[in-house]
């Protein structure tokens, strides 16, 4: 090939990249950047002056409340990743080792109808449904059970986060599952290994990846999303996302909410690549 | 034998459990937006188009309707730009810096969009862009774009790396192989794409709320709603959303799945 063609060519392959660059520097990282900047803005008169000082920081950093939503929001976030990876696995195990192709497709499909209702309603939904006099209390009434305080607890604050949740993490489960070498399960059962070993010790261990990237976004989700907490948990104490939408909205310390908005990032990075190594880490057979 | 059969009963009966939960309150939220009682208890009340009537007759809902349609539109028609050159570039070129342009690309979905509604209400404050309809399409786009990248580029995946490069070979220009070789085989991606993009955009609240300003969309309404107190109108503006996204949904599915086997008949 001439090198004028070869020239002309990586121009046109330019040409398809550089939109993306240009879109994603302009309206992905410079909105994230420029948050991390603000961070060390200054308010004043209820206008924000760009500067670089600590202030906003030491002043979150010295609020009880901050440290009491940051490790409600933790520790909410954690429950929800542990309840649903338990959840979910059965349902898992059971689409991918126990059902046709096709079937498993149809289900998946059925799956993916959730992530486009209004997470809102769906929210709204369960607060009807938990409510005192609602539809889970009506039901247990007629056994002659309750009625059970279940709005404004953890226990509703994670049925809202197993609503977004639950979801994608059977879908993922259900990849990984399926992509377990099936000659490795026969071997195994065919040296003798228990239901249970076989589940413990090949499945889970040739799945982890897969087990953990659905851990991973169900921890994102749960930890950003202020949703559940709010209107099902009570907001008491308020987890961070709920933070950032009052310090924004009704405090306009738009300084103060990149602080959480960014301790919020650095907790997810952490998070993220300390699963990533524990995925990747090989110490999975004994 | 015997337990095998036992554990597929009950890996069914679970399975049961885990769908009644994910769509109780999809069902809930549909009963109840024709029930005539305002206050949400068993036994229901009568039937009725009550609440229906109160939105079709609301002037604030037609208003986020108008936006959130012209959001949607314009947000898929940019998402699936972006997310079709994403596609295409990772599926023909090789360079240096590659994954770090698909990190670039694809990691928006990762980062909560609560930090990504207040990075971008400061941003587009800053650059004079703040409150308008325009803003909530640029957010939009930002989250979509990777979702049309996957789409596209499952599409692209069936198809003969070569075939390109033959049609450069016996004379066609880039940009004519393009028109004429890659867009109509991934037409079917582009299009199912483009439905997918438009129901999140239909749907997402968080990053609408905060760039909006004025101009509010559907879901937003939905959010304020909630904010005062119990209301069935929820559930009717819920059941018309859930129609509409499901709608977008099942004929970007069928879109795809029509289309994609048999991939050489219809490249």
């Amino acid at each position: 090939m001439p090198s004028s063609d070869k020239k002309r060519l990586d121009y046109y392959a330019l040409t398809w990249r550089l939109p993306v660059i240009v879109w994603q520097v302009l309206f992905f990282v410079g909105p994230l950047v420029f948050m991390i900047a603000m961070s060390f803005f200054l308010v004043k008169n209820y206008r924000m002056t760009e500067a670089f000082e600590m202030k906003n920081w030491v002043k979150m950093f010295g609020k009880d409340y901050f440290w009491d939503s940051y490790f409600l929001t933790l520790l909410l976030a954690s429950m929800s990743t542990i309840v649903a990876t338990c959840l979910a696995f059965p349902a898992a195990y059971g689409l991918a080792f126990k059902v046709s192709g096709n079937v498993r497709r149809w289900i998946v499909f059925l799956l993916i109808i959730p992530f486009f209702t209004s997470y809102l309603v769906r929210t709204f939904s369960w607060y009807v449904i938990l409510a005192e006099s609602g539809v889970v209390n009506n039901i247990l009434g007629v056994i002659g059970l309750g009625p059970y305080t279940m709005l404004n607890t953890r226990f509703g604050t994670l049925v809202g986060y197993m609503t977004l949740t639950l979801p994608l993490v059977v879908i993922l489960q259900t990849f990984s599952l399926a992509n377990v070498d099936k000659n490795l399960i026969e071997a195994a059962q065919n040296l003798g290994a228990s239901r249970v070993k076989v589940i413990l010790q090949v499945i889970i261990p040739s799945a982890k990846v897969g087990l953990i990237i659905g851990a991973v976004f169900c921890f994102i989700l749960s930890f950003g999303d202020f949703v559940a907490p709010y209107y099902l948990g009570g907001s008491k104490p308020p987890t961070l996302p709920i933070l950032i939408i009052d310090t924004t909205k009704s405090g306009q310390q738009w300084p103060r909410a990149a602080v959480v908005a960014v301790m919020m990032m650095v907790t997810l990075m952490i998070v993220a690549f300390t699963a990533i190594k524990l995925a990747y880490s090989r110490k999975a057979y004994r | 034998m015997r337990a095998d059969k036992l554990i597929r009963w009950f890996l069914w009966g679970y399975l049961g459990l885990v769908f009644l939960f994910i769509f109780a309150p999809i069902v809930t939220s549909i009963i109840f937006s024709f029930n005539s009682d305002r206050f949400p208890t068993i036994p229901l009340g009568s039937f009725t188009w009550k609440w229906y009537q109160t939105i079709y007759n609301d002037p604030d809902v037609w208003d986020a309707a108008k936006t959130s349609v012209i959001v949607a539109l314009s947000t898929s028609c940019l998402a699936t730009f972006i997310g079709f050159c994403t596609a295409y570039t990772d599926f023909r070129y090789q360079f240096k810096g590659k994954n770090s342009y698909l990190v670039l690309a694809l990691l928006p979905p990762t980062i909560p969009l609560i930090i990504l509604a207040l990075a971008m209400l400061a941003w587009f404050s800053k650059i004079g862009l703040s409150g308008q309809v325009w803003s909530i399409v640029i957010a939009h786009t930002v989250l979509c774009a990777p979702f049309a990248m996957a789409v596209i580029r499952l599409r692209l995946q069936q198809m003969d790396p070569d075939l390109e490069s033959a049609a450069w070979n016996l004379g066609a220009s880039e940009w004519s192989a393009m028109r004429y070789v890659i867009v109509p085989f991934a037409m079917p991606a582009i299009v199912s794409s483009m439905c997918l993009t438009m129901a999140v955009s239909f749907d997402e609240f968080a990053v609408a709320w905060f760039v909006s300003g004025l101009n509010k969309t559907i879901p937003v309404i939905i959010l304020e709603i909630l904010q005062g107190n119990i209301d069935p109108q929820i559930n009717a503006i819920g059941t018309f959303v859930f129609v509409t996204s499901i709608t977008l949904v099942i004929l970007a599915q069928l879109i795809f799945m029509l289309r994609t086997p048999g991939s050489a008949s219809n490249a």
